[in-house]
């Protein structure tokens, strides 16, 4: 397991965002995180990779306890996270961001960091764009550029909070292909809405309702579950 | 040329013109520039922290005078040399910056402000306070005699001048070596989103302690610099007024430029310069030009250059 989580705990004034999440993830699965809005699923990613602090509950990371560790710790130690909301340096170029995230990693051999930049903008076609400044690119170009940034960290674990949020359907359709090539390189673990998106790039299913895991499952599985179904036309999501 | 050359043209050509002016201009106007560049280093100091990593100190004051104090008092009270005097000059600035820093990155946006504030007065009341070694508001001069580094009198205009231009040309190459490093587009990174940072993986307040302590330093090194050139400490430079004029010269250059700082220090000189001769209301004149300075260049002088025609301005 590259991702284990035991008693995860949020709890923010009283009110439960996530109660005692046992989640487990073998390294190479490209994993989904389904669930109502409000069922806790961003606040459990923000608890894996160290945003939010856990109100209790443990993170284990590639075999080793991390839930003492800040956020860059964890990241250092090879997760990636993309934001719900775009999150990229507008004032500073296309290339200059992705240069930024493969620094972490290479250091300062500034060859393999241009390398490695190149290869990311080749990646994702945004080439043309390297010297454009990432705050004048589209929404969907930014989006593209936050999923470069996670590629060049050459994460071992790459979370990704609705990277297909307001995406247009050609844009779905490239970030699915993208993330099927990933497949063979990483362990990817993905906030969702889009069941598309979710029935055709996800292995394996976990379904949040109300910050407890409802079913864990392969895609068939979790479409054929009554509870799922439940939870969301119950509360009047599709 | 790519943008790298250009700006060490730009650099190279600022200190050329600089070194020239000494011979062109009158006696009365290289004086005035000699003071202008000694500020300008620290307007570049503060121009690290505000303009490229995003924070906003209104103490800076104080790590000015721990390094006009450092140098001043060493060679007041205990006759050392100065270049000894400079190192502890940039040695109390180290330190003074290491520790505020240290406490004041706990805090951020206006709670910062508030805090840097609050510790640079702490400083003025300190200087006070002792004022049996630091005669207070009243300072001390410095000893001509004790102003000479290898038989050069720094109290000469000649040696002063090109003095101050040694030390502005360093901070400013300094500095815009250090911004185009992987460190300093960190800065930026941090400047333009924390949080983005953080989740890169960067330690960002470790980053963003040692933008201070440099800050600082440089800071310092402009007010030792200033003890040193111009033969006088005292605590008006540890006041707020003193903590607000690097925020105005960086706000009217440009922030988060390299040239910005100096060209602000410069114009504001100039600015004061003009308008007391003119009026005993000049403070006045000030405050109306920088009104229309932030409404109508609100990226100061070489921002807006930047903004407007040349792209590459670093």
């Amino acid at each position: 397991m590259i991702l284990t989580t035991r008693g995860l705990t949020k709890a923010y004034a009283g009110v439960k965002a996530n109660t005692d999440v046992d989640f487990d993830l073998p390294a190479g699965q490209t994993r989904a995180i389904i669930g109502p809005n409000g069922a806790g699923k961003s606040t459990f990613v923000g608890m894996i990779c160290g945003r939010i602090p856990a109100t209790r509950g443990t993170v284990s990371f590639d075999g080793q306890d991390v839930t003492a560790l800040p956020a860059h710790k964890r990241i250092e130690r090879g997760m990636a996270y993309t934001f719900q909301i775009t999150s990229v340096f507008p004032g500073l170029p296309v290339r200059e961001n992705i240069a930024l995230a493969a620094r972490r990693g290479l250091g300062r051999n500034k060859a393999a960091v241009r390398a490695k930049t190149d290869e990311v903008l080749t990646r994702l076609s945004i080439s043309d764009r390297a010297d454009q400044m990432a705050g004048d690119l589209s929404y969907g170009h930014q989006r593209i550029l936050e999923i470069g940034m996670g590629l060049a960290q050459e994460p071992r674990l790459f979370i990704l909070d609705e990277p297909t949020q307001g995406l247009a359907e050609s844009e779905v359709e490239d970030f699915n292909a993208l993330i099927k090539s990933l497949d063979a390189e990483t362990t990817i673990l993905l906030i969702e809405h889009n069941m598309n998106v979710v029935m055709e790039v996800a292995e394996y299913i976990t379904v949040l309702d109300q910050g407890m895991v409802l079913a864990n499952g392969t895609p068939q599985e979790i479409r054929a579950n009554a509870a799922v179904q439940e939870a969301y036309l119950g509360s009047g999501h599709a | 040329m790519n943008e790298t050359s250009k700006s060490h043209s730009l650099h190279l050509g600022l200190i050329a013109v600089l070194a020239l002016s000494y011979f062109v201009l009158p006696a009365y106007h290289s004086g005035n520039l000699a003071s202008v560049m000694v500020i300008a280093i620290y307007a570049m100091g503060y121009n690290l922290l505000f303009g490229y990593t995003g924070l906003l100190s209104l103490g800076h004051a104080l790590f000015f005078s721990a390094g006009l104090y450092g140098l001043g008092l060493v060679m007041h009270l205990a006759n050392w040399t100065p270049l000894p005097a400079f190192a502890a000059g940039l040695i109390a600035a180290l330190v003074v910056s290491a520790v505020i820093g240290f406490l004041i990155l706990r805090t951020t946006g206006v709670a910062f402000m508030i805090v840097t504030l609050m510790f640079a007065q702490a400083g003025y009341l300190t200087i006070l306070y002792f004022g049996k070694y630091t005669r207070g508001d009243e300072g001390f001069a410095l000893k001509q005699a004790s102003r000479q580094i290898a038989g050069y009198d720094l109290t000469d205009p000649g040696v002063r001048y090109f003095c101050a231009l040694l030390l502005f040309s360093v901070t400013l190459l300094g500095l815009a070596y250090i911004i185009r490093a992987p460190f300093g587009r960190t800065l930026i990174a941090i400047r333009e989103n924390e949080e983005r940072a953080r989740m890169l993986g960067y330690n960002v307040t470790a980053i963003k302690l040692k933008a201070v302590i440099l800050s600082g330093v440089v800071s310092g090194a402009s007010g030792a610099t200033y003890a040193l050139l111009f033969g006088y400490a005292g605590a008006t430079f540890a006041t707020v007024q003193y903590s607000i004029f690097p925020l105005l010269w960086v706000l009217v250059g440009g922030a988060g430029t390299t040239v910005g700082p100096f060209i602000g220090a410069l114009f504001m000189f100039y600015l004061i310069d003009y308008a007391s001769g003119k009026t005993e209301a000049y403070l006045l004149v000030v405050g109306v030009t920088l009104v229309l300075v932030t409404l109508f260049l609100p990226h100061g002088i070489v921002g807006t250059i930047r903004t407007r025609f040349l792209r590459w301005l670093p």
